[in-house]
């Protein structure tokens, strides 16, 4: 690579083979006590037809063999322990490490769901906690932590959004969906058994108020807003969709994928939302685990509460807690047990150790570092809405395509100067777009340090656009031929 | 930083937020404690947990030993604070990990693809039945009434709105599914046959007359599993067209039921109507080897409202643990440990059969569960294991209010011959 940027320095990587390439046969790393029990022949327990005697191509390794195989895999990714991870909507934000350690108590770790409620107060409790802080935060009703993501989270809200219709006489027919919307809105519609209504944006990037009032009628069952949406703006009108849908008896879902840029300073539950969910790995810093575990609790106004999945954490007259299945208008289960209980641990943990000063500065912060790097880079790249941005800002390629130069190729390009890519373009709305949220955990240096070089590809971009088309040139590969990829899938090692 | 933005104050840059609508007070939650402070609520609320009784619930969530390698591996903050590997180039090491797990349940499962991972057992059950719906464009489902109860909730949840309907087979005095009964609901309005093996009462499936059924009418079979340390001793589902379950039992905590994780499998022709994510092996632009997430235009992302599912992650850290797990153990591994799980059960059940009043039911072959039918009260008995420190198994009238005075007990490796003396000895 030429111009190699001052923040990084060639370092070795070790290549390595799949699992299935090395090892040998005999090499072991399991260790497992002696049987204290008198054994009998398998034969005598199991008839043959049932039992497996090989299981081809599984490798056989040692204990070292493992930890190097894994340590070498480790070492090729890009990770929020790093550096800035500025892909907007995901709020990729450090992940303090003291959750890790409580989530892994031994009292957490070894809870069994099935245990009598009384041998598992703690963990009820835990959850019963969070459920009230999500519940204070987000200004509703109720809290559901069943649903194991965001998406699952989105459909839990709609399937209760049907049935609280269902329970007036009929389900209704339309979801209206913003053209801003997370690709997850529309497919959960769908799953829920309504059809999508697309709503444009209007100029300043916000939902169409008068297009709304025309699209109302007794079919449309709710509407499915981002707020911030996904651009970055709030919806300065979103008390009056709230009101406008709801003088139609439809009901307003939020996407709470955006909750880092208002924490302690304005709240769903306030401005008329009726079901809202929201990312435990996003705002309350569960780790993304390279793409899951999350976990997408579901917060409702009390309209809705009958409608939650079962089962619910009671409290029991006596003190201690309890979990209700004797809900007869639940919508059912969306998961077994009760949620993604981990996860739940650490947002708790998150919570607790930053308090409601340290919310909100959170949300301050978050915003305060997307408005200095939308300040810093306006000139260089073209910001295709410019109303106020709050935790993230969306730029668009619309400069660079003059040179030939696309917003995947800056988004690599980044790669050689030390950071991962923003969002690229997503929203739809947005041709190009270059979505960026920094989120709070980031220092003026490091921000500095992706100014600089996003203006420095904007320079090459223009002065040497073969650079930018070709990058990453300092990876441990190159472009993957996706196509290439997808036309013959090869999903699985086969020894080939 | 305010000045580069042109703001005098952070308030400032919140003025697009209608005044009527902000929250002028501090938020009512409790305020910030300390590391320490932290450590130790936790530590007395997790205490409150108990840790020191004898269990033998399994039910979908097994306790199995768990090699400390996994947990030192997947704290390597590379793999735990990445995000989804959309940036192939710099997540190579997420994504070989995941090409791993997909390549060992393919090879667990004897199918030809395996995806990505789901949420867990329980909702891949839901996503596998809609699979098939897509497939078949056929309604109706028959479904083992010995399918996990919870996961057949989860199922109809996902299927109301979408004009499924379900009807239960019961299950026969073997514990299996009674085949008689789907022989003769049997016809060509079936989209697919749902069992699990080993079924929730424990008891072993024989898949392959089920599979032929199915497939003389065009439905498809469906198999789930939610003791994955089984099919290291035991044969994979003859003739299923979709494997799906529940990957907990290898090398993933109990964690009071979450995290866990989904897996599912299928063979070749169907993967373009698979759920959730997929990592293909490719070549990059100078011919090396690359992996790279794929067939993505199934997803949300990109088909939107006609996507395959509405699924954006998969549970990839989890899949991580069980991809190692699998590594450590080897099929040596994984086979002695599920030989032990059987031993333990075989034993226990001769125990309590020759010394207890108690009723084993089911005659069937079993992995490491089984249903003990009481001959007396089940609360005074429970009462009385639980002040010797034992939980006897899960209670099954909640569940099965026909098998009422019962429990289903699971004896995992974990435990040991005076834990199940105590099992036995409560029993008599």
């Amino acid at each position: 690579m030429t111009n190699q940027s001052p923040r990084i320095s060639s370092h070795f990587q070790l290549n390595e083979s799949l699992l299935f390439e090395i090892g040998s046969p005999g090499r072991r790393a399991f260790d497992l006590p002696e049987i204290d029990i008198p054994v009998k022949p398998i034969s005598e327990i199991l008839p043959e037809n049932v039992i497996r005697n090989e299981i081809p191509g599984m490798p056989e390794l040692s204990e070292v063999d493992v930890v190097r195989h894994f340590t070498r895999l480790s070492t090729w990714n890009y990770h929020i322990d790093l550096g800035l991870y500025p892909l907007g909507s995901c709020t990729m934000k450090y992940n303090p490490k003291v959750n890790e350690r409580v989530a892994r108590l031994e009292g957490f770790a070894m809870a069994h769901p099935y245990m009598p409620v009384e041998l598992v107060q703690g963990a009820l409790e835990t959850q019963k906690m969070l459920e009230t802080c999500l519940t204070e935060i987000s200004g509703m009703d109720a809290v559901t932590l069943q649903p194991a993501a965001g998406a699952h989270g989105e459909l839990t809200g709609i399937l209760m959004i049907r049935a609280y219709h269902e329970s007036l006489g009929r389900p209704r027919r339309i979801v209206l969906v913003p053209d801003s919307a997370h690709g997850t809105n529309p497919a959960s519609v769908s799953i829920s058994g309504y059809e999508v209504q697309h709503i444009p944006s209007t100029a300043r990037g916000t939902v169409d108020i008068e297009r709304l009032r025309t699209l109302m009628n007794d079919e449309v069952a709710a509407i499915m807003v981002t707020n911030p949406n996904t651009l970055g703006i709030f919806e300065s009108d979103i008390a009056e969709v709230c009101e406008i849908m709801h003088s139609h008896g439809a009901l307003v879902y939020m996407d709470g994928a955006n909750l880092n840029a208002m924490m302690g300073i304005t709240r769903p539950g306030d401005f008329g939302i009726d079901v809202l969910h929201i990312n435990l790995h996003k705002t309350f810093t569960t780790p993304h685990g390279g793409g899951g575990p999350g976990s997408g609790p579901v917060a409702v106004r009390k309209i809705l509460e009958p409608f939650l999945p079962y089962p619910i954490i009671g409290i029991k007259s006596g003190g201690g807690y309890t979990l209700e299945y004797d809900r007869p208008q639940s919508i059912g289960k969306m998961k077994a047990f009760t949620g993604q209980f981990g996860m739940h641990i650490r947002a708790l943990s998150y919570i607790l150790a930053t308090g409601p000063k340290g919310l909100k500065e959170v949300s301050e912060m978050a915003v305060l570092n997307a408005n200095y790097i939308r300040a810093k880079l306006k000139d260089a790249y073209e910001l295709p809405y410019d109303a106020p941005t709050l935790h993230e800002v969306v730029f668009s390629d619309k400069l660079q395509t003059r040179f030939g130069v696309h917003v995947g190729d800056i988004g690599k390009r980044l790669m050689d100067y030390g950071f991962h890519p923003p969002t690229v373009s997503f929203p739809l709305i947005v041709p190009g777009a270059i979505m960026i949220e920094p989120t709070e955990t980031e220092s003026r240096q490091e921000l500095d340090a992706f100014v600089d070089a996003m203006l420095s590809i904007a320079k090459e971009a223009e002065e040497n656009p073969e650079i930018v088309k070709n990058a990453p040139h300092s990876t441990r590969i190159h472009r993957v031929d996706e196509a290439g990829a997808a036309r013959k899938p090869k999903l699985r090692w086969t020894g080939e | 930083m305010l000045a580069a933005i042109g703001a005098e104050s952070i308030e400032q840059l919140f003025a697009g937020i209608p005044e009527r609508l902000r929250l002028r007070r501090l938020l009512d939650i409790p305020i910030a404690l300390s590391e320490p402070d932290l450590i130790r609520f936790f530590q007395k609320v997790a205490a409150r947990n108990t840790t020191s009784y004898a269990s033998f619930i399994g039910a979908g969530v097994y306790q199995h030993h768990i090699p400390v390698t996994i947990d030192a591996l997947i704290s390597r903050s590379e793999f735990y604070t990445a995000y989804t590997p959309y940036q192939a180039e710099i997540a190579q090491g997420t994504l070989q990990g995941i090409f791993e797990f997909q390549t060992f349940i393919t090879q667990l499962t004897g199918l030809e693809v395996a995806n990505a991972s789901l949420y867990d057992g329980s909702t891949g059950l839901g996503e596998a039945v809609l699979m098939a719906h897509r497939i078949t464009k056929r309604n109706r489902f028959l479904i083992a009434k010995s399918v996990h109860p919870e996961y057949r909730a989860v199922v109809a949840t996902y299927a109301r709105n979408l004009g499924i309907e379900i009807e239960l087979i019961d299950y026969a005095e073997s514990g299996r599914v009674n085949l008689e009964r789907i022989g003769k609901l049997m016809d060509d309005s079936i989209a697919a046959v749902v069992i699990q093996s080993p079924n929730f009462f424990g008891t072993i499936e024989e898949n392959a007359e089920i599979a032929e059924l199915a497939h003389r009418h065009g439905a498809l079979s469906i198999v789930n599993i939610c003791e994955a340390l089984s099919i290291g001793i035991l044969k994979p589902p003859e003739g299923a067209d979709i494997v799906v379950g529940e990957g907990q039992s290898l090398g993933v905590p109990m964690s009071f039921g979450g995290p866990h994780v989904g897996f599912l499998a299928t063979r070749e022709q169907y993967v373009r109507q698979t759920p959730g994510r997929l990592v293909g092996m490719g070549k990059d632009r100078d011919g090396r080897r690359a992996f790279v997430l794929t067939l993505s235009t199934r997803e949300q992302h990109i088909r939107r409202e006609k996507a395959t599912s509405n699924i954006c992650t998969n549970q990839s850290l989890c899949a991580m643990m069980c991809a190692i797990y699998l590594a450590i153990m080897g099929p040596k591994g994984l086979r002695d440990t599920a030989e032990q799980n059987l031993q333990k059960t075989h034993y226990a059940v001769q125990q309590i059969r020759s010394r207890t009043r108690q009723s084993i039911l089911f005659s069937g072959n079993r992995f490491n569960e089984f249903v003990v039918q009481l001959q007396d009260d089940y609360t005074t008995r429970a009462q009385r294991f639980l002040r010797n420190r034992v939980v006897p198994g899960l209670h099954l009238a909640k569940y099965y209010p026909e098998l009422g005075n019962s429990l289903l007990v699971c004896v995992t490796e974990t435990m040991r011959r005076d834990q199940i003396e105590a099992l036995v000895k409560g029993l008599e």
